[in-house]
């Protein structure tokens, strides 16, 4: 089984995230950039697959800038066998980025697509779901649990009530949820390996996909701020402060 | 404006959340559709024909659409979309599944989570687990967006009278099945619904002792939610976790107990009227958003409330 798996360059989760001054964009300058961490845990489960013999390639594609690179190089050192990097510097949203993908897959022919089920940058949860709509493929989203069976997977989904599972037809879409694997750290050979690994560059332009933003953004803005409260010192204030001054019990 | 909202349900039940989409839909205009896909879901779409600024109801009844997979609804979906401006689902699991599916198909950008409608094509959503808040126009025909419950009202239940009309069904893709679910049992109220909620973070050190929350939560008619730390820790399940990639919750009041207040949890709960945190570290970024903080052992604290909660009620 040939896997293909999507992975992002985002601002990492650890950064506090700021609304520049004129209010077009987030501050991106000097910021410290690292793999979505859903898409860590799709490389993880791909690495896995392999590693328990169910998949003999894995490839991992990027999207965006030249720096993605960077990223497709973790995906690499983690275990990936090459990279793709579709590159531009025009804002890719998320139908863009399906559309891409999916040329690429024409290209790639994969049995199996995980992607992480939401970029923690734009929040939208939206790709893995395009891509497996424009392919007209099965979709297993927010997936906590894989199982390779003959021609189809079952994947065990998070959902509201808790957890359900569904058997989807090969090839299919995955989206990775937060349980579904602790992903590796990735260990210094690994590094020095990863930078031999084939890493091939693409236009948008070669794919025949049109990336142009179907959303503009008007503004972006930080929300209020809310205030820090009180520090009661016992209990029994608290209860007191919730049920006269708050009114809330 | 023609909007047609996707029902959220589980062929019994209307699940609340579609009314706070309802809402949203009545700020873009005032002819509403509600479709109802289902297998024997006839009580929900009479449900759905109450609520108070629907038009019309369609039902799609039939066996693929008894689990709501992705691949079925979406193709429904798609094959009545010519006749909308919008098209609108709550931001659940169930319409963060299928409405991408569907923007895809009709080649249109979804709008995820809207909190705030500006005019029917301009849309207020949050970015970076809600650090940021994001402006967008939509240039595409029609508009196809996710709706955060939280962000709007419900719609009044119950007094209208919308007519009922049922739809041809999409064949069965065939690409995928049903297999089981394990959904968590309890009487509880839902986490989203909840005018009280009590959760816990990686403080409580173990599953066992979420039994104080629960203790708490059955005196405040409360429900019980968890950070991501608990739920990865396998305290409890998933379905409790409040925060970026899990519920979003906007409670009368919220209690935070042994949860230090990751960015990440802040998004799923900040909205809160009223927000306690409980912790022994006084330093616990939570604090920085609580209009009540107590800095205490939560292992002392919490039975102490659970007595206190007694007294009140002995106390009338």
């Amino acid at each position: 089984m040939k896997i293909l798996v999507a992975v992002k360059r985002v601002v990492d989760y650890n950064v506090k995230v700021r609304a520049k001054a004129d209010g077009s964009g987030v501050e991106t300058a000097n910021v410290k950039m690292s793999m979505n961490p859903f898409d860590e845990i799709a490389i993880e489960e791909a690495v896995r697959l392999q590693e328990a013999g169910k998949a003999k390639e894995i490839v991992a594609v990027s999207l965006g800038v030249a720096a993605c690179q960077d990223t497709l190089r973790t995906a690499l050192a983690m275990g990936a066998d090459r990279g793709i990097l579709v590159e531009t510097d025009v804002e890719l949203q998320p139908l863009a980025v399906a559309k891409l993908l999916k040329a690429v897959v024409d290209q790639e022919q994969p049995d199996l697509i995980i992607l992480g089920k939401q970029a923690i940058d734009d929040d939208a949860n939206q790709t893995g779901q395009m891509l497996a709509a424009l392919l007209g493929w099965a979709q297993g989203t927010f997936a906590s649990r894989i199982e390779i069976g003959a021609g189809e997977i079952n994947v065990t989904r998070e959902v509201d009530g808790g957890l359900e599972t569904i058997a989807i037809k090969l090839p299919a879409v995955v989206t990775s949820d937060l349980r579904l694997n602790e992903p590796r750290f990735v260990k210094l050979p690994n590094i020095m390996k990863a930078k031999k690994k084939p890493l091939a560059v693409l236009k948008p332009a070669e794919l025949g996909v049109d990336v142009a933003p179907r959303l503009v953004t008007l503004k972006v803005q930080e929300p209020p701020k809310r205030q820090a409260g009180i520090k009661v010192d016992t209990v029994a204030i608290l209860v007191d402060k919730l049920r006269n001054e708050a009114h809330v019990i | 404006m023609s909007i047609l909202v996707i029902a959220e349900h589980d062929n019994a039940v209307l699940k609340a959340a579609t009314l706070n989409t309802i809402t949203a839909a009545a700020q873009l205009g005032s002819d509403i559709t509600i479709l109802v896909a289902g297998q024997g879901c006839g009580a929900v779409a009479e449900a759905a024909a109450q609520v108070i600024g629907v038009k019309k109801v369609l039902v799609a009844d039939a066996p693929h659409y008894a689990n709501q997979l992705a691949e079925n609804v979406a193709a429904l979906v798609v094959s009545l979309a010519g006749s909308y401006s919008h098209i609108l689902a709550p931001a659940t699991a169930a319409g963060k599944n299928t409405l991408p599916r569907v923007a895809a198909l009709l080649d249109v950008a979804q709008i995820s989570d809207v909190i705030k409608v500006e005019s029917v094509n301009t849309f207020v959503r949050p970015i970076y687990a809600g650090n940021v808040l994001a402006t967008v126009q939509s240039k595409d025909g029609i508009k196809v967006m996710t709706v955060r419950g939280t962000a709007f009202p419900a719609a009044t239940a119950t007094g209208g009278f919308a007519t009922v009309e049922a739809v041809a069904a999409v064949a069965d893709a065939g690409v995928s099945r049903f297999v089981s679910q394990q959904l968590t049992q309890s009487n509880r109220p839902e986490l989203t619904a909840a005018r009280i909620i009590i959760s816990g973070g990686r403080g409580m050190g173990n599953g066992d002792n979420f039994k104080l929350l629960e203790e708490v939560a059955d005196k405040l008619n409360a429900a019980v939610g968890a950070s991501r730390a608990a739920v990865d820790a396998g305290f409890v399940p998933n379905d409790y976790q409040v925060g970026q990639t899990g519920k979003v919750v906007a409670p009368d009041l919220y209690i935070a107990v042994g949860i230090s207040g990751a960015i990440q949890h802040l998004a799923g709960m900040k909205d809160s009227k009223v927000i306690v945190a409980i912790n022994k570290d006084e330093e616990a970024p939570i604090f920085q958003v609580a209009d009540y903080g107590l800095v205490a052992d939560l292992f002392v604290a919490i039975p102490e409330l659970s007595r206190e909660l007694d007294q009140l009620k002995a106390a009338g």
